[in-house]
């Protein structure tokens, strides 16, 4: 850096006497009002210091003198939700289901409360649409073991099914191959009889003796023309919608060594207003509700 | 700097000169460092009189008029609709002006309006330079207006050069007082104004001053009142000079041939007074009497060429025209022209001037287009919308009967003011209606056709199941369109493509 003053011939403004190929870069004076901006925010930022919390201790901070704390603000706004959703909780448990579905906030509510619930807890065994699998019930037909109308979904989910409960959902199919109260062969003879009516291809004449073996022991649940009792939680026999599987093996299979699936009673972990919003959801929103 | 340069001489002090004689001098004047910061010279523009001027107060008069007016404009919608002209909803995701009513879906309107206004700007820079700056921009529009009150309170130029002199008098504090309180009261109008544009005027009117606003209303009047106060009554032309971008922009706008406000060197120079009855020979017109830097807002000599610092308002024009008639000469000494003419003056060669060329031709033809367009947009936009979500898990159902059902969301957007009833179908399935059933999942309605209810200016969502009884005839993914006709209005359509999964490959 040289003492000399450098001025631009063109504008008469002083450089920074840098040079870079040639060019040189003009030392133009800032606006004095540019700086004072900055001694403002300089002022501002000892007022925020005092103000709000602003600088770190070893344990803690300085709090501010305004006391705020976005924390704080937080939980009070999750007081608040928990507050306004109260009430329209209440207000579910509180509704049949022709008023929820009469309204358009309480429906919309009940919904995705409803489809929340359904992913915490129901997605694991019936999918992530309620589309089941083996086992576990396709919820989006309109095929109902126990029933699909708001007040069954609603019972099967209060209850459960098989579950630890004096009100639960009960019925039993009993293995009537492995404790041995029919025949191997009269078991064939059935499972011939449950493909004829079922529509599949079946062997007739063994069929036709399953058709006794049948009216004698599964037709108090199944109904005579098996068709299914909703009171047992009986399928029906007759459509082409399996809970387990059509085919020959595994109606063996389920006749040989029975079966007794299991849904918890959801009213010892939900709340009235949830098992509400869960099965406003089942009925409505997965489309097999009747 | 300086400091280092005395140092050195005084290193190099020499013949004749005593060491101590020095020193006391340079103690007793003690040479000032060069500031980093420069302080702003405070500007009194001059009153003129003439052609434009009286175009700048009517672009004020417009200007403000629509800005402070406007909100109060009613235009009816209906019931269901807000009834005010202009006006942004945000609380309901709206925008309205006059008959035009875009929803957030449309935003791309805004763009093709910033488009129009960007192309606008380069226009207006490619024909008559800074138009923009000196004629519709806010911030020469208020500063204008707060100089005129300025003026009438503290006087013309010379008189308050005079006062910012004085000392303090009860005269000058009055005169200095009523003026404050008077931007103030601008300003606070500015901010008062603005806010009218987000909720309808007469109810904020009512509700303002008895404190029933909302907190945001009170922190945007406010905002807009202090940077009002201090854009137009303390940084004025320190805006355009540091601040604004559009000096900088402008400089690629612009061309040779573009009309700016010029100073004609080729007639006005060489300058210098002139005594009544003496000859104009041999000399340029320009009697050097400075009223076109009295003047100028900016502060600037305009013959010194054409400068950043020009915004453009042609008020340096009037002045000299007015002292050109008083003189007997010509007016237009100071005046549109480009720096090119000058040149072919010079030469000898008749000034011409090209409005018309490559670079206006261009971005006039960009402005038709857009404009087009969106005229074409807005005459033909939708008052009816159907977006189709299909359902994927699961993808398609078995039902017990056979069927294949698959799930969708529908969302249906019925913008205008009046309720509707949809007829919902699907189209390009099947042949046989009687083979597809629909059903809504909340209130379980179902047919091969159903009616859906859509309340007025809203977007509503309903999930439909589609239940084919035969998919023999279709592929694994069939495609079809769901479409929904108003009952009322059977031209007021709309069909949305979507997928039917039949699951037959699996």
């Amino acid at each position: 850096m040289s003492d000399h003053k450098k001025v631009d011939e063109h504008t008469g403004t002083e450089t920074t006497r840098h040079e870079w190929d040639d060019i040189q870069e003009l030392d133009t004076p800032m606006p004095r009002w540019w700086i004072n901006i900055m001694y403002m925010t300089i002022v501002w930022s000892i007022g925020y210091v005092i103000l709000m919390p602003a600088i770190p201790l070893l344990n803690g901070y300085t709090k501010g003198v305004l006391d705020f704390s976005d924390r704080d603000r937080v939980a009070v706004a999750v007081e608040q939700m928990h507050a306004d959703r109260s009430a329209r909780s209440q207000e579910l448990s509180n509704s049949s289901i022709n008023e929820i579905i009469g309204d358009d906030g309480l429906y919309e509510f009940a919904v995705q409360q409803g489809k929340t619930l359904f992913g915490d807890n129901c997605e694991t065994c019936h999918g992530a649409g309620g589309q089941g699998v083996v086992g576990y019930p396709n919820l989006n037909d309109q095929v109902w073991i126990w029933g699909g109308s708001f007040d069954d979904i609603k019972y099967s989910i209060t209850y459960g099914i098989r579950a630890e409960h004096d009100d639960t959902r009960f019925g039993s199919m009993a293995a009537y191959g492995r404790d041995e109260i029919l025949e191997p062969a009269q078991i064939n003879d059935l499972v011939q009889h449950v493909l004829n009516i079922s529509g599949q291809q079946a062997d007739g004449v063994s069929a036709k003796r399953g058709a006794t073996l049948f009216a004698e022991n599964c037709s108090s649940c199944h109904g005579v023309e098996g068709k299914g009792t909703r009171e047992n939680g009986a399928p029906n026999l007759t459509d082409t919608d399996w809970l387990y599987g059509g085919s020959a093996e595994v109606i063996h299979e389920t006749i040989f060594n029975g079966r007794n699936g299991v849904m918890p009673n959801w009213n010892e972990r939900l709340s009235a207003d949830q098992i509400m919003a869960l099965s406003v959801y089942v009925h409505n929103e997965l489309g097999g509700g009747e | 700097m300086s400091d280092g340069k005395q140092k050195t001489k005084r290193g190099e002090a020499a013949p004749g000169i005593k060491k101590s004689r020095w020193e006391a001098k340079t103690k007793s004047t003690p040479v000032k460092p060069d500031s980093l910061y420069k302080n702003r010279t405070k500007i009194f523009p001059k009153r003129v009189k003439g052609t434009f001027r009286r175009i700048k107060w009517i672009a004020l008069f417009a200007m403000l008029g629509i800005y402070y007016f406007i909100p109060f404009l009613r235009w009816d919608r209906g019931p269901d609709a807000p009834s005010q002209a202009v006006l942004i909803d945000f609380e309901n995701a709206r925008f309205y002006f006059f008959f035009i009513e875009i929803w957030p879906q449309e935003v791309y309107y805004i763009t093709g309006l910033l488009i129009l206004a960007a192309i606008g700007l380069f226009l207006a820079s490619a024909l008559f330079g800074r138009l923009w700056c000196g004629f519709a921009c806010p911030q020469t529009i208020w500063t204008d207006l707060f100089i005129a009150v300025e003026r009438f309170f503290e006087g013309d130029r010379n008189a308050r050069i005079k006062l910012e002199k004085s000392k303090w008098t009860p005269a000058k504090i009055y005169k200095k007082t009523a003026k404050h309180i008077v931007w103030l009261l601008i300003a606070f109008a500015t901010g008062g104004a603005w806010i009218l544009y987000f909720h309808d005027a007469y109810d904020v009117m009512a509700h303002f001053f008895t404190g029933g606003s909302p907190m945001t209303a009170y922190v945007f009047v406010a905002m807009l009142t202090f940077t009002t106060y201090a854009l137009a009554g303390f940084m004025r032309e320190q805006i355009c000079i540091y601040m604004c971008p559009w000096p900088r922009i402008q400089a690629a706008m612009t061309d040779e041939e573009a009309l700016n406000v010029t100073y004609r060197f080729d007639r006005g120079e060489p300058r210098g007074p002139h005594k009544k009855g003496a000859t104009w020979e041999g000399r340029g017109d320009c009697i050097d009497c400075r009223q076109c830097i009295a003047v100028c807002p900016t502060g600037i000599d305009i013959r010194e060429g054409l400068q950043l610092e020009c915004i453009g308002c042609s008020l340096c024009i009037d002045a000299c025209d007015e002292i050109m008639v008083k003189i007997g000469r010509p007016t237009g000494l100071i005046a549109y022209d480009t720096g090119i003419n000058i040149k072919r003056r010079q030469d000898g060669k008749p000034s011409a001037y090209h409005l018309i060329r490559a670079r206006t031709i261009a971005y006039a033809l960009i402005i038709l287009a857009v404009g087009a367009v969106m005229l074409y947009g807005l005459s033909h936009r939708s008052v009816l919308d159907l977006n189709v979500l299909r359902v994927r898990a699961p993808n398609y159902v078995t039902l017990g009967d056979n069927y294949i059902q698959n799930g969708y969301t529908v969302k249906i957007l019925n913008k205008q003011a009046k309720p509707l009833k949809f007829k919902v179908e699907a189209v390009d399935l099947i042949d046989d209606p009687a083979g597809l059933t629909i059903t809504e999942a909340r209130f379980k309605k179902h047919g091969d056709k159903i009616i859906l209810e859509v309340p007025a200016n809203e977007t509503i969502n309903y999930k439909l199941f589609l239940a084919v009884k035969d998919v023999s005839s279709l592929s694994d993914r069939e495609d079809f369109y769901f479409k929904i006709t108003d009952m009322s209005d059977s031209n007021n359509t709309q069909q949305t493509p979507t997928v039917f999964v039949t699951g037959k490959d699996k």
